[in-house]
């Protein structure tokens, strides 16, 4: 059985100008999306308290609402999570100081109003401080993987490979963040934690394709490197399609039954692995060829 | 070759056994006798707080309080020793940060600093401010601080563990975490109550106090302190100031035991005080010399009661009767025998999973393991025909691996460690998919069912290597820079690269290898 023919030969490289054009306007939309509405930060890295309950009877936020009036939360959004009007994400702001204050008087009051119908499911409540901490570290840990990943790439191939696997990365933590802005999923740990496995998927399967450039140049030296950079990815088009295919199929499953907790994880490495997988083929692929390409007209030049 | 083949299966089989022994204690529940006296391996796989449901704490240390108290302590000490020493004319005051030294005369000066230098080594002049003329100015040395830093880092940490054990969940969890931070963990928190019940327990800084109340001039300096009593009809907690003198006679640092006594039909339930030897020399003195007077015993600056003494009381017992529940009385007990805090601890970062969405979130994880790796398993049948049965059969292998793994570092499963799983599954693959793929160009070129095998796997390594290596990268860094269910979900990804290329590369190439070996692989079916 072939999904893909064995013969396969599209021609990829030639049509980069499009792709890349095209990534490039993506990558600047998201960049203004990233300035302009930014990521919804969850609690994780903006601080805060988010409590969900959920209720025996359907609910209005109104009336959720109503039950915690008194205490004058800052910032109250009530969400309601299900959609189907019983499980409810309360989000507010609380005090640096003891944080489990203002939570605790939400849960009293929302067992006050509605008895013993409302469960709280799940409280989480983090300090200016502690969220400050957390941004400081999610922001180290993908900037020393970009970093990590470029070098492994570049000691183990050729800087050019380096380079165009960490703009292909690049790319895709840019397109990502986009998807992630405009869904307004919460940015929290877990999306974090999601995000750094799009990263290392990304330069997998760069690597796939560099593998099989550096090999076929080994056996033909003769043909311009265009046509073994085309010719490379056309012969690993059916493995690219099939693993990310798959890698793509328990993802959805995580998605669709894994829960609402994990579904903006899920839903990070979805849009990650499909932009991992257009982008070693659109994107890594140019740049290896322009740098090979300026290169040798430097050479002319001189 | 045939030798070969017979190594590796013997280490393939010996990793399986090995899987098998450390799975054991995660399937039984209860390990038999010999299991462990055979030394054999006892540690499972725990769930994490989001799956089981519990409550997570991280609690800074008030640092400043901290030294605040040691500041208020040297500047009591100082003049104590002074006065011993018999240095007249030499008066201790703290202005901030500072101890000054004010004296009259050299003669006060030179004895004061004579003092200071041989029992006050921890008070330095270094980056303290000039003190004006017959003055000495101290602040408290680097090493002070970081010892400062350090006990009171060292004595919540114990002091809270304490409290949590008696608060009676197993499995609780208390760690020091980062400088100056803890973390507490208990899971199985059951409803809002016994977490509140709980928070409170950590956070009362518990410093018992006894003074006297104050009675007109004689008493000296006084200090008001609020006390809670409960009206009679409304059942209202109502607060009433009381006067006392300002001298503490005694702290809780001689209390030997507390135990909770029930209520009876006179009173409510209350908690009986054991002091120590020296306690309870102390208390009948204190009881003994001022019978007729009413004690005050104080919790944290609030006044729980103020008895008579009616006479002097020996056999070192004391209780604290208030207007508490069984509950509040149980957590009074328990604070006062565990000890005081060195400092007030708040709470920066609270995360508590109710034990119903932790079973969601297992039965839903679960779910889409199971249903994805179906796929994922079927998928690989019907596309790579013999060579899919091969990777099914390793990705199997490599599920057991995997979890054999995490049993044998005792490491916890989180929702985003399942999810690493999944993930997991779907790329392991993709090892397979690479080396089928190669067979099926070398196939093309018409090469011998040997060639075939040896270059499929020859040419498809470097590739598995080195796109395992980054995303093994990437996982270390997550579990550097992560914390709770993210390490969790880093562990599940770089345990299962270990296993993924063990099983995907090495086991279904000795497949292949053995059949080779045995002439019976005429045909590749891939």
């Amino acid at each position: 059985m072939e999904l893909i023919p064995h013969n396969i030969n599209v021609d990829f490289v030639g049509k980069r100008l499009f792709f890349v054009l095209m990534s490039a306007g993506i990558n600047l939309l998201s960049i203004i999306l990233l300035l302009t509405w930014g990521f919804n930060y969850g609690v994780d890295f903006a601080g805060g308290t988010v409590v969900e309950a959920r209720f025996q009877q359907p609910t209005t936020p109104e009336a959720i609402d109503q039950a915690v009036k008194t205490l004058a939360l800052e910032d109250l959004s009530i969400q309601d999570l299900g959609r189907d009007n019983t499980t409810y994400l309360l989000r507010f702001k609380q005090g640096e100081q003891n944080v489990d204050i203002a939570n605790t008087a939400v849960r009293t009051a929302l067992a006050t109003a509605f008895k013993e119908t409302v469960e709280i499911l799940r409280v989480e409540a983090v300090g200016a401080k502690v969220s400050g901490r957390l941004r400081q570290q999610g922001f180290l840990a993908v900037t020393f993987a970009t970093l990590f990943m470029g070098l492994y790439i570049t000691f183990r191939f050729e800087w050019r490979f380096g380079v165009g696997a960490v703009i292909a990365l690049l790319h895709d933590v840019l397109v990502v963040t986009g998807v992630l802005i405009l869904t307004q999923t919460p940015f929290d740990l877990t999306v974090l934690a999601a995000m750094l496995t799009v990263v290392g998927f990304s330069v997998h399967d760069t690597i796939i394709v560099s593998d099989r450039v550096r090999e076929n140049l080994r056996k033909i030296r003769r043909t311009n490197l265009s046509e073994v950079i085309n010719r490379s990815i056309n012969e690993t088009l059916s493995r690219t399609i099939i693993t990310s295919g798959t890698a793509l199929m328990v993802l959805i499953a995580l998605y669709v039954i894994g829960g609402h907790v994990i579904r903006p994880f899920a839903l990070t490495m979805i849009v990650g692995f499909i932009t991992g997988t257009y982008s070693s083929i659109y994107i890594a692929a140019p740049v290896v060829l322009y740098f090979e390409q300026s290169l040798t007209s430097q050479r002319k030049v001189a | 070759m045939a030798k070969g083949i017979l190594y590796r299966a013997l280490l393939v089989l010996v990793l399986t056994v090995g899987a098998l022994i450390y799975l054991v204690p995660t399937i039984v529940g209860t390990l038999p006798e010999w299991w462990t006296t055979l030394l054999l391996p006892s540690r499972k796989i725990s769930l994490g707080l989001d799956l089981r449901g519990g409550a997570h704490l991280l609690l800074s240390i008030d640092m400043d309080a901290a030294i605040e108290k040691a500041l208020d302590q040297n500047t009591d000490e100082l003049s104590r020793v002074l006065r011993e020493e018999k240095v007249a004319g030499a008066t201790v005051v703290r202005v901030e940060k500072t101890l000054r030294v004010r004296t009259v005369n050299p003669e006060a000066k030179l004895g004061a600093e004579k003092v200071l230098s041989d029992q006050f080594s921890h008070l330095t002049t270094e980056k303290a401010p000039t003190p004006a003329e017959g003055e000495i100015a101290r602040i408290l040395s680097d090493k002070e601080l970081i010892r400062i830093h350090d006990y009171a880092v060292d004595q919540s940490l114990e002091t809270i563990r304490n409290r949590v054990d008696q608060f009676g969940v197993a499995e609780a969890v208390v760690q020091r975490q980062g400088g100056q931070d803890i973390l507490v963990q208990v899971p199985g928190i059951q409803d809002n109550k016994q977490l509140e019940e709980l928070k409170k327990l950590i956070k009362t800084l518990a410093v018992l106090e006894f003074r006297l109340v104050a009675e007109g001039e004689k008493s000296g300096e006084t200090i008001i302190l609020q006390g809670q009593e409960r009206e009679p009809l409304s059942g209202k907690m109502q607060r009433i100031p009381y006067t006392l003198e300002k001298k503490v006679l005694m702290t809780g640092d001689l209390v030997q035991d507390a135990r909770l006594r029930p209520s009876s039909d006179l009173e409510g339930p209350y908690v009986e005080l054991v002091l120590n030897d020296r306690g309870a020399r102390q208390f009948e003195k204190i009881t003994g010399d001022n019978v007729g007077r009413r004690l005050a015993i104080i919790l944290d600056k609030t006044v729980y009661s103020a008895p008579n003494i009616r006479e002097r009381i020996g056999g070192g017992r004391a209780s604290i009767t208030g207007n508490f529940d069984i509950a509040e009385a149980r957590s009074l007990a328990i604070v006062l025998r565990a000890g005081a805090l060195p400092a007030p601890v708040t709470i920066v970062e609270e995360r508590t999973v109710g034990p119903s969405l932790g079973q969601d979130s297992i039965r839903q994880g679960m779910l889409s393991f199971i249903l994805g790796g179906s796929f994922v398993i079927v998928f690989m049948l019907i596309y790579y025909k013999m060579a899919g049965l091969l990777a099914d059969a390793a990705v199997v292998l490599n599920m057991f691996l995997l979890m054999a793994a995490l049993a044998a570092f005792g490491a916890t499963l989180t929702l985003p460690g399942i999810a690493g799983m999944v993930l997991t599954i779907g790329m392991a693959v993709d090892a397979n998919v690479l080396i089928a793929e190669r067979m099926r160009e070398e196939l093309r070129l018409g090469k011998s069912v040997r060639a075939v095998v040896e270059s499929g796997y020859e040419r498809a390594l470097p590739a598995i290597l080195d796109s395992n290596i980054t995303t093994f990268l990437s996982g270390l860094i997550l579990f550097q820079f992560g914390s709770g269910p993210v390490k969790g979900f880093a562990v599940a990804l770089c345990l299962g690269i270990i296993t993924t290329v063990f099983t995907a590369v090495f086991c279904t190439r000795l497949v292949y290898d053995y059949l080779l070996a045995r002439r019976s692989l005429t045909t590749l079916s891939v």
